[in-house]
């Protein structure tokens, strides 16, 4: 019985104001690096990385400890968080997608429409 | 909310990991044990949401792969001229960092809220709504200076016309999500400082008695708000 866990009444979502004003520091500096990536003036593959990286750290921040994910029931979790994939599969789908249309109209328009 | 509060014999013991997953799911009645519907429902709307700025992007992406004409520069259209130079994106950033001071603020509300203290949660609701406010604002302010400019959603004097027509349909909608968040934060706010969820008043519109979840809910909404506006943010403003 070590995995069960006992629940009284509604999970009331009650953390430490600490936790709150923690999150809020840290998403107050990811915001920060994200704009001096820009400022800097990083390009290529490590701008968009970056990007990618403080933007993914944001949303889990928000997601797990704003929106109180982290304390869920993994029901719900799983229920909220994993049909987001399919719009990663549509994403995937498009990329495709315009890449046929872009070289289709560079073969026949050429460089400008 | 009588229905938020599991029977005593659900309270006993439930099952954790991919186990719990399964039992919730296959059992009787309700599959989120620890979730009122209402913040059950929230959440499914939020997923609904995604959709939609997801589809939002991806059309915007789709536009951007495929046009054969330079896309315009962002850090460059959407610099402020400062103190005699262009400082690269610095509305944008400012609009970032007050809409993340608003859900921090709102996050404080939640939890004053269930320590029943009324008064701080409905004053943190209201800097939280006044932040909003400020965001919207300035998204007007943006929205004026680049029509001035010339921008249309369908032509822009900087490069590809798509830019425009995708600008003002992912702003748009971001705006109008923070515009109704603001108003619903001024009626729970209200209903919070009048005392509602403390005496359980009964809603006008639901007849349901209050209850201070009913804040954690609204946060639920800003929260998400905020969080898309992180991925519009990367992908529209930083890309």
């Amino acid at each position: 019985m070590s995995e069960m866990t006992a629940h009284t009444q509604t999970a009331q979502q009650h953390h430490p104001i600490r936790l709150y004003l923690l999150v809020w520091g840290l998403l107050f500096v990811l915001s920060a690096f994200s704009y001096m990536v820009d400022y800097i003036g990083i390009q290529g593959y490590l701008r968009w990385s970056l990007i990618l990286l403080f933007m993914m750290l944001k949303a889990g921040l928000i997601v797990a400890v704003f929106m109180h994910m982290a304390w869920e029931r993994l029901a719900l979790v799983y229920a909220i968080l994993l049909p987001p994939a399919a719009v990663l599969a549509f994403t995937a789908l498009m990329v495709s997608e315009a890449n046929h249309t872009i070289l289709t109209r560079l073969a026949f328009f050429g460089t400008a429409p | 909310m009588e229905q938020s509060v599991p029977t005593h014999r659900e309270q006993t013991l439930l099952p954790e990991g991919m186990r719990g997953v399964v039992a919730d799911f296959s059992s009787d009645q309700r599959a989120f044990k620890t979730a009122s519907w209402g913040k059950a429902m929230m959440w499914i709307f939020l997923l609904s949401d995604t959709f939609v700025f997801g589809c939002f992007l991806i059309a915007y992406m789709t536009a951007r792969i495929s046009t054969p004409v330079p896309w315009p520069n962002p850090s460059e259209v959407f610099a402020l001229h400062i103190g005699g130079q262009d400082v690269p994106l610095i509305l944008i950033a400012i609009m970032t960092f007050v809409l993340i001071s608003s859900s921090g603020t709102m996050a404080m509300a939640v939890n004053f809220g269930y320590r029943r203290e009324r008064r701080i949660t409905a004053a943190l609701m209201l800097a939280t709504a006044l932040l909003g406010a400020m965001f919207v604002g300035m998204q007007a302010f943006e929205w004026t200076k680049l029509i001035s400019e010339g921008v249309r959603p369908w032509e822009n004097p900087w490069g590809a016309a798509q830019f425009g027509s995708s600008f003002f349909m992912i702003t748009g909608f971001h705006g109008t999500h923070v515009t109704i968040g603001v108003i619903f934060l001024l009626i729970v706010a209200r209903k919070v400082w009048r005392g509602d969820f403390d005496t359980e008043r009964r809603g006008f519109f639901t007849s349901r008695k209050g209850h201070y979840e009913s804040v954690e809910i609204m946060g639920l909404y800003w929260h998400f708000v905020d969080l898309v506006w992180v991925f519009i943010f990367a992908f529209f403003y930083l890309w």
